[in-house]
C-alpha cells in the first residue's frame, strides 16, 4: 500500500543526517591536514627537538614527544597524508576496478565471468602481507608501489561483492529489455546496474578503506610500509607502544587518529544521502 | 444465526516513510454468520488484506488499529494480550495466504509441517494429527493422501500446495478461514480444481470464512455474502447473486463492466488486400541448458513452433505456466537463441541475438514485459527512461526529444508532469503505461506484450487494453499478447493460438474461441475460466470439456 507524497523533495532529496555531516566533516578535516601538513607543523618531521623521551603535552609540543624525543603533533600531521592518501587512493582504485569488472562479468555472463572469477580467486588467495612482502622487497618501498600493491590484494574482494550484485540486478527485466534495445555492455552497467548497486558498493568502500588501513600499519610495522623518519599513523603506534606503560600520548594520538578516520568514514558511508543509498529501494 | 466475526466501526492507521499518518480502514462495520463465507473485493489499496489480517489480531508493520473491536467468536481481537492471540491464531482463526510457494519451508516435509500448528498448540498428540492430515488431504482431494506428507514441497504442485497450505491451516479445526486470495497465483485449470477442494470442505465442516480476492468471478463462485470495499470503506454489501446481478455502486458496476469486455469486432479493421505477414516464425524449437550432440538444448522448451503474424493485427498466446509462452516471446526477441528453425521478419530472417541484428530490426520489434515494477529501473526518473529509446534509435537530443517524450506521455494518457517522478512514485497502472510508452519510443511495428495486465486490477487492467486497442488503430501495429488470462486475449486479439507443453496445439480466430475449440487441451482452457454466475462451478461437472480435459491431464 503505497500512499504517494507529492511533498516528499526533502526526505528523498539530498538531506543528510547530523552523524553524517560529522563523519563528513572529521574526513574533511584530516584531508586538508594531509594536504596542509608541511605548512602546519611545527616542527620538521625527523628532527629530535625535546632531550627527553615520551614527553607529556606542553605548550610547545602540544601532544608531546615520542622515543626519540621527536614532536608529536609534527608527525601526526605528517602521517596524515600517508595514511590518508594512501588508503584512499589504494581503495578508490580497489573499488573502481573490482566494480568495473565484477559488472561486466555479470553483464557478458558466458566463458569470461567464470575465467575472470577463478583468476580474481587465485589472486585472492596469496595472503596479503605476504604478497606485499614480496612486492616491497623486489621493487623497493614508494608510494606508488604501497598504492598498487594494497589495490590489486584489495580489487578481487570488490569484484566479487559487486559481481553478486549486479548478478541480481542483471536478472532484472529492465536490464533484459535494455539488451532486446541492443543496448551495448557499457551503457548497460554505466546507466543500468551501477546506479542500482551502488548504495552496497559505497558500504564495502568504507569497510575496505577500513582494512587498507590496518593493512598499511602491518606493513609499516614489518618495515615495508612508509619508511624513516617518515611515519604513517600505524607506524606511530608501532614505534612509539613502549609509551604505554608511561601514560605518554605518543602512542594515544595515532589511535585516535587512526580510530576517528575509520569510524568517521563509516559513519558518512551508512548516512549518506537516502537519494545515493537506498537508491534501489 | 449466531454471527462469529463481528467487526464494529473498525479504523487502521498506517504511518508512511515520512512520518505522515494516513487512515487505510475508514470505520468498517461487517459480520460473517455461523458457517458463511464472506468475500471482501477491491483493487489493491483497497483495505481488503488489512480487514482480513485484523482477525488474526495481526496488522503489518507501521499500521496499527486505532479504533473500532474486531470480534470473533466473542473475543475481541484488538484489546487481546499479545499471548492471547498467539492462543487465537491457528484454533480460532486460520489463514490461507497468497502464495503456498513462501508459506512453506522448502528444507522440511509437507507432513512436518502441516502439523506443526497441532505441535505448537499442544492440540493433539502428533500421531493422531498425522492421521488427522491425512483425512484433511483427502477431504482435499489431493492425490496419494497417505503419502504425500512425506514428500519436500517443491516435489508437488502450486495447486497442490495450495490445498496443502488449506491443510496446514484446518488443522487445528479453527472456527473462522481467512483465505488471501489463495487462486491468485494459479492456472486457471488449477484454480477450478482448488476452489473445489475449498468449498467442500468449507461446506461439509459449516465453517465460516473470509475470502480476499480482487477476482469477481472467482468469489461469485465460493462467497454466500460478498463486500464491495474501496479506499479503505465498505462501498456496497449484498448476497453474490445481488452484487453480480443488480450491483447499485458505480465501483461495482466498473468491476463487473471491466469483466466483460467489449469483444472484438473484426470488420471495423481497415480490410487491405492482401494479409500481409509482419513476423513469421516456422519449425522453431529452443530450450535452455546445455546442447546436446543432436543439436538441441538439454531442456526442450518449445518444439516446432509455426506462427504467421498479420501486420496490424493481434494474435493472442495462452497457455498455462510452463507450456513456452514466455520463452517464446523471448526467441523472437532475440534474448534466447533457438536451437533449431527460424525467425522471419518482413521476409527477412533475423539473427538469433540481439547482437546479430541490425538496430532497424531491433527498433521494429518491441518487448513489453508483465511486470512494470522490475521492468523500470527504480533509479531513473520517467522522463529518461522514455527519452532513451529516442536517443539510441533515432539519434534524437535536445529540445526535440523532450517534446517527443511529452508526446509520447501523452499518447499513453498520462500528464507531462510524470516525466519527473521515479517509477516507485507511480501506480501499478501508470507504470505499465510508462513500459508501454518506452516500447512506442521505438516507434515499433511488432510489439511482443508478455503478460501485461496480469499484475494488475481487474478495472486498471481493462483501462491498459482499451489503450492498447486505441493505439493500434491509430499507429497500425501488430501485436503479440502472450496471456494465461483468456478474457483479456478476447478483449483485443483477432486470432489465438493455444500452447500446450511447448506446442502450438491450436489456432482459430478469437470470435470462434468459445464455440469452435477442437483441441481437448483448448477446450479445458478455454471452459475453465470462471464465469461471473455463481452456479458456474458447481456446474462445471457436467460440462464435458472439463470432465475429458482433466482425466486427459
Amino acid at each position: 500500500m503505497t500512499i504517494t507524497n507529492p511533498g516528499r523533495k526533502g526526505r528523498f532529496g539530498w538531506h543528510m543526517n547530523a552523524v553524517g555531516i560529522i563523519g563528513a566533516a572529521i574526513i574533511l578535516f584530516w584531508m586538508v591536514v594531509a594536504i596542509a601538513a608541511p605548512w602546519i607543523s611545527p616542527y620538521p618531521v625527523g628532527k629530535i627537538v625535546d632531550f627527553d623521551y615520551y614527553g607529556p603535552m606542553s605548550s610547545q609540543f602540544w601532544l608531546g614527544t615520542d622515543y626519540l624525543g621527536r614532536d608529536m603533533l609534527s608527525r601526526v600531521l605528517m602521517g596524515a597524508r600517508y595514511t590518508v592518501g594512501i588508503s584512499l587512493a589504494a581503495v578508490t582504485l580497489a573499488c573502481f576496478v573490482g566494480v568495473t569488472l565484477g559488472m561486466i562479468a555479470a553483464v557478458i555472463g558466458g566463458w569470461f565471468d567464470p575465467v575472470l572469477s577463478r583468476f580474481l580467486d587465485a589472486l585472492n588467495s596469496i595472503p596479503s602481507l605476504m604478497f606485499g612482502l614480496v612486492v616491497v622487497a623486489s621493487v623497493g618501498s614508494s608510494m606508488t608501489v604501497l598504492v598498487l600493491t594494497i589495490a590489486v590484494l584489495y580489487a578481487p574482494g570488490s569484484y566479487r561483492f559487486a559481481r553478486a550484485l549486479a548478478v541480481n540486478v542483471n536478472a532484472m527485466d529492465f536490464v533484459t529489455v535494455a539488451r532486446a534495445r541492443g543496448e551495448g555492455t557499457i551503457y548497460t552497467i554505466r546507466e543500468e546496474i551501477f546506479p542500482n548497486i551502488i548504495g552496497p558498493v559505497l558500504a564495502d568502500f568504507g569497510l575496505r578503506f577500513v582494512f587498507i588501513v590496518l593493512l598499511l600499519s602491518g606493513l609499516s610495522f614489518l618495515g615495508l610500509g612508509v619508511q624513516p623518519p617518515n611515519a604513517d599513523w600505524g607506524a606511530l603506534v608501532r614505534e612509539n607502544i613502549g609509551s604505554l606503560s608511561f601514560g605518554a600520548p605518543a602512542v594515544i594520538v595515532p589511535s585516535i587518529a587512526i580510530a576517528s578516520l575509520t569510524i568517521s568514514v563509516n559513519m558518512l558511508i551508512d548516512n549518506l544521502p537516502r537519494r545515493i543509498r537506498d537508491r534501489s529501494d | 444465526m449466531g454471527k462469529i466475526i463481528e467487526i464494529r466501526d473498525l479504523r487502521v492507521e498506517a504511518k508512511t516513510d515520512s512520518g505522515r499518518v494516513v487512515e487505510i480502514i475508514k470505520g468498517v462495520d461487517l459480520s460473517v454468520a455461523d458457517g458463511e463465507i464472506v468475500a471482501l473485493i477491491g483493487e489493491s489499496g483497497s483495505g481488503k488484506t488489512t480487514i482480513a489480517l485484523t482477525l488474526l489480531g495481526h496488522t503489518r508493520p507501521g499500521c496499527a488499529i486505532t479504533g473500532g473491536e474486531v470480534v470473533v467468536a466473542g473475543r475481541d481481537t484488538v484489546t487481546m494480550s499479545e499471548a492471547q492471540k498467539r492462543a487465537l491464531r491457528g484454533t480460532e482463526v486460520a489463514y490461507v495466504p497468497q502464495s503456498a510457494a513462501a508459506a512453506f519451508n522448502p528444507s522440511k516435509t509437507i507432513m512436518d509441517q502441516v502439523v506443526e500448528v497441532a505441535k505448537i498448540h499442544h492440540l493433539m498428540p502428533l500421531p493422531e494429527a498425522r492421521k488427522k492430515a491425512v483425512e484433511l488431504f483427502k477431504a482435499l482431494a489431493l492425490p496419494e493422501p497417505e503419502t504425500i506428507g512425506q514428500r519436500y514441497p517443491h516435489q508437488v504442485s502450486g495447486g497442490q500446495l495450495q490445498r496443502l497450505s488449506a491443510a496446514m491451516a484446518l488443522i487445528g479445526d479453527p472456527k473462522v478461514m481467512v483465505f488471501d486470495e489463495p487462486t491468485t497465483a494459479l492456472d486457471v485449470t488449477t484454480q477450478i480444481e482448488v476452489l473445489r477442494a475449498f468449498k467442500s470442505v468449507m461446506r461439509e465442516r459449516g465453517m465460516a470464512g473470509i475470502y480476499v480476492s480482487h477476482d469477481l468471478a472467482v468469489v461469485a463462485q465460493i462467497a454466500d455474502r460478498i463486500v464491495v470495499l474501496k479506499g479503505g470503506e465498505v462501498q456496497e454489501v449484498g448476497t453474490a447473486e445481488t452484487i453480480i446481478n443488480q450491483p447499485t455502486h458505480s465501483y461495482t458496476k466498473a468491476l463487473i463492466e471491466a469483466f466483460h469486455p467489449k469483444g472484438r469486432d473484426p470488420d471495423a479493421r481497415p480490410e487491405s488486400a492482401e494479409p500481409q505477414p509482419i513476423l513469421k516464425v516456422s519449425g522453431l524449437t529452443a530450450g535452455y541448458g546445455a546442447v546436446g550432440s543432436d543439436g538441441l538444448p538439454k531442456f526442450v522448451i518449445l518444439k516446432d513452433i509455426d506462427l504467421e503474424l498479420e501486420r496490424g493485427r493481434s494474435l493472442g498466446v495462452i497457455g498455462e505456466s510452463g507450456s513456452g509462452k514466455s520463452t517464446l516471446a523471448r526467441v523472437i526477441a532475440g534474448l534466447l537463441p533457438a536451437a533449431k528453425g527460424s525467425v522471419a521478419m518482413d521476409g527477412v530472417s533475423l539473427g538469433q541475438r540481439t547482437k546479430d541484428r541490425s538496430k532497424e530490426e531491433l527498433r521494429k520489434l518491441q518487448i513489453v514485459f508483465q511486470l512494470a515494477d522490475t521492468a523500470l529501473n527504480p533509479n531513473k526518473p520517467v522522463g529518461a527512461i522514455v527519452a532513451r529509446p529516442l536517443a539510441f534509435y533515432h539519434g534524437m537530443g535536445g529540445r526535440e526529444r523532450e517534446a517527443e517524450v511529452d508526446r509520447l506521455l501523452d499518447m499513453v494518457r498520462l500528464p507531462k508532469a510524470l516525466r519527473h517522478r521515479l517509477p516507485s512514485e507511480l501506480s501499478g497502472g501508470q507504470k505499465q503505461r510508462i513500459n508501454f510508452a518506452r516500447a512506442l519510443a521505438a516507434r515499433p511495428e511488432l510489439i511482443l506484450c508478455d503478460e501485461i495486465t496480469s499484475a494488475l486490477d481487474t478495472v486498471v487492467a481493462a483501462a491498459i487494453l482499451e489503450l492498447l486497442d486505441e493505439l493500434q488503430r491509430e499507429l497500425g501495429l501488430t501485436y503479440m499478447f502472450i496471456s494465461h488470462d483468456l478474457s483479456t486475449v478476447e478483449a483485443v486479439c483477432d486470432r489465438v493460438a493455444v500452447m500446450y507443453r511447448g506446442e502450438k496445439v491450436e489456432e482459430m480466430p478469437t470470435s470462434r474461441m468459445q464455440s469452435g475449440a477442437e483441441h481437448p487441451y483448448s477446450k479445458l482452457l478455454i471452459a475453465s475460466v470462471p464465469k461471473l454466475d455463481t452456479g458456474w462451478l458447481d456446474g462445471l461437472h457436467q460440462n464435458p470439456a472439463i470432465s475429458e480435459g482433466m482425466n486427459r491431464a
